[in-house]
């Protein structure tokens, strides 16, 4: 591409697009061509106040504007036709996560992607925190010995009350916490564990959403008896915001991963990396973190964005990388989301046949309240 | 500006480091009175200067010193702008305008009011932002609040936007209904003192991070280095220990010998780092020739 400024639109103006198109206008190398967005409100704002052109026909600005990338930031039901369509003109693409709603269809456009060449990159952005990154340095180095168990969490205060009307709030508009918390730590076990083999005991609780899920917790198997339960809930406001975390326990070692530091217990049988030591180990963010040219929100964010970047100038010279959160590697996280919406709905508890024993301590209370209360 | 100002991230659980810090700190300041017995502590060492975010808990700060002020003669806030995180949760819950018509001030006055919906009509942002500024700024009211910022989630989200008017709309504002100056926090400083020149102003109050290990200077050390020596502004350090990853002393004798900056904002919860902070300062900066704090 030798120089040339890579021309880019970013299309769904809401809180996730609003700050990709912060970080990719102040990256050197992009310019910002337009903005594409169904609602007026912000676009006419952006338009008076940052000179943006905008659009509010996807195909009119993509037949009218000369393109190499666009970002998609729209709710998730809306990701295919959009996506498809710019692939079939040949552009690359930038995808908020998760890809679709069907594994089916993103593999699809996954292989789309491939025919035409194009770039394509989801916005599962833990992948470039650098605690997460050192993760999976040390599990390729088969540190902690085999793997036998993951915990993964994450937590934060998204709905804290039955209200809220906006496309996040319906799961059929690709709304919930499956889709919009749990994807995270479920790509991160695609991303360190390849595909789940099965997956079990599969909760998608309501607690304030009466139209999807906030609470989801499953048990996952992988390959090489890797277990891993997943726990996740966007209505604990005991957290100031999102917070994802990675427990992972070994034959040799334990790790304890989150976005500010990565924690790693080594057994005295465990070959230790350089820098490591026998017993505790304690890597922070301001040691692994690499820095960006700018910052808005946490490093992973623009480090995504100049990721994707540098993939299309290597692919404009003729060398393309071996793309980190492309399609294909976003479409088995899709799989893994489907496989628990339907391990949810089927429920594979094994109910208790037995009538329920007299003296559970439970009852007992309870039974004893009563007593009081009707005294 | 005193040479030393005291931050807030410390009491609501905001750790660069570690979460499970971060928890630990939001336990133990879950009561307002604890921090109050650690700005009371500071206090004492001298520091004047409270930088705080306009989180609903320093709303009792603010009332506990308006109650008291016959024992804080001196006493300043430095206000900060908005308290991010019940903005980003309210756009996850009613959507971008659904939030912003969460958060302008239904107080009842006619006037709020019609700024608001015009605003909202002509697309108008200027009505909007000195509302949203003058919700913000309501827990402040009698008190000593000179410098007023903005959040660096905010300032630095238009400064990609290109979004430069906001400043001058903020920058305005604050001076004309408050009497204060302007302040902006960054990650982003060379770019930042651009688009503040584009928007015409001069000589501005920034904060942005600056330390002996470049951590989180965006846009490089150099970069800021060529800014201090170069530009024109009134800078404010933060982040000059790295969350604890450069000893005390060699992070303020790095400081020191960057002499443009004029401040150094710093959290502590306790009285010993409160002291020994303060007393470190007081010898780097030789107290008897610079007036170390007021």
């Amino acid at each position: 591409m030798g120089g040339r400024m890579i021309r880019v639109a970013v299309v769904g103006i809401g809180k996730m697009g609003v700050s990709h198109l912060s970080i990719v206008r102040a990256h050197p190398d992009i310019e910002v061509v337009a903005i594409c967005d169904s609602a007026g409100y912000v676009l006419d704002v952006l338009s008076k106040y940052t000179g943006l052109e905008t659009f509010t026909d996807f195909k009119r600005m993509l037949d009218t504007r000369d393109l190499d990338a666009v970002l998609i930031a729209t709710p998730t039901a809306s990701h295919v036709p959009l996506v498809r369509e710019a692939l079939h003109r040949g552009l690359h693409v930038f995808c908020e996560k998760p890809l679709s709603m069907s594994s089916g269809e993103s593999l699809e456009l996954a292989d789309l992607a491939r025919a035409s060449n194009a770039v394509t990159q989801v916005g599962y952005h833990n992948r470039f925190v650098g605690a997460f990154q050192e993760v999976k340095r040390l599990l390729e180095a088969e540190t902690v010995g085999q793997v036998t168990h993951v915990l993964a969490e994450s937590y934060g205060p998204v709905v804290l009350r039955t209200k809220g009307n906006t496309w996040r709030s319906k799961r059929e508009t690709g709304g919930g916490c499956l889709f919009d918390y749990a994807a995270h730590p479920l790509d991160l076990l695609t991303w360190y564990f390849g595909a789940p083999v099965s997956v079990g005991g599969t909760v998608l609780g309501s607690i304030f959403s009466p139209e999807t899920d906030d609470e989801v917790y499953s048990t996952l198997r992988y390959p090489s008896r890797v277990s891993a339960q997943l726990s996740v809930n966007w209505s604990d406001e005991s957290h100031r915001k999102m917070t994802t975390k990675m427990t992972i326990w070994g034959t040799k070692g334990k790790i304890v991963a989150d976005r500010q530091e990565c924690q790693v217990y080594l057994r005295d049988t465990a070959t230790l990396p350089e820098g490591y030591r026998h017993g505790w180990n304690v890597r922070y963010t301001t040691e692994l973190t690499q820095p960006v040219w700018f910052y808005l929100r946490g490093e992973e964010y623009s480090a995504q964005i100049d990721y994707f970047v540098r993939s299309i100038q290597a692919a404009a010279n003729g060398s393309p990388r071996d793309q980190q959160n492309s399609f294909a590697s976003a479409a088995v996280t899709d799989r893994v989301i489907e496989m628990l919406t339907a391990a949810a709905a089927a429920g594979d508890a094994t109910e208790s046949a037995a009538p329920a024993p007299t003296a559970a301590p439970r009852r007992t209370l309870f039974a004893r309240r009563l007593a009081l209360t009707t005294r | 500006m005193d040479r030393l100002l005291f931050g807030d991230n410390q009491f609501f659980g905001v750790n660069h480091m570690s979460e499970e810090k971060a928890r630990a700190q939001a336990i133990r300041f879950e009561d307002t009175s604890a921090i109050i017995d650690v700005l009371d502590i500071a206090y004492a060492e001298g520091v004047r200067t409270f930088m705080c975010t306009t989180h609903e808990r320093i709303a009792e700060v603010c009332d506990h010193v308006r109650s008291n002020g016959d024992r804080y003669p001196g006493f300043t806030f430095f206000p900060c702008m908005p308290y991010a995180h019940k903005y980003a949760n309210a756009v996850s819950e009613y959507g971008m305008l659904g939030a912003l018509r969460e958060f302008v001030p239904d107080e009842g006055f006619i006037n709020a009011a019609m700024r608001g919906s015009r605003a909202l009509a002509t697309k108008d942002i200027e009505g909007l932002v000195t509302l949203l500024i003058d919700a913000e700024m309501k827990m402040f009211r009698d008190l000593s609040t000179p410098v007023i910022f903005l959040q660096n989630v905010v300032v630095d989200l238009l400064l990609g936007l290109g979004f430069d008017e906001a400043f001058r709309i903020f920058a305005d504002h604050v001076r004309h209904r408050y009497g204060a100056e302007p302040g902006f926090i960054t990650m982003n400083l060379p770019s930042l003192l651009d688009s503040l020149d584009r928007a015409g102003i001069a000589n501005p109050i920034v904060c942005s991070n600056f330390n002996k290990l470049a951590f989180r200077v965006s846009g490089g050390i150099d970069a800021y280095s060529r800014a201090l020596a170069e530009r024109q502004f009134r800078p404010i350090a933060m982040s000059v220990f790295a969350s604890g990853a450069i000893p005390a002393r060699e992070a303020l004798e790095w400081v020191h010998e960057q002499p443009a900056i004029e401040s150094i904002v710093f959290g502590a919860s306790s009285a010993a780092n409160i002291r020994s902070t303060v007393g470190l300062v007081k010898e780097i900066w030789d107290e008897a020739s610079v007036p170390v704090l007021a």
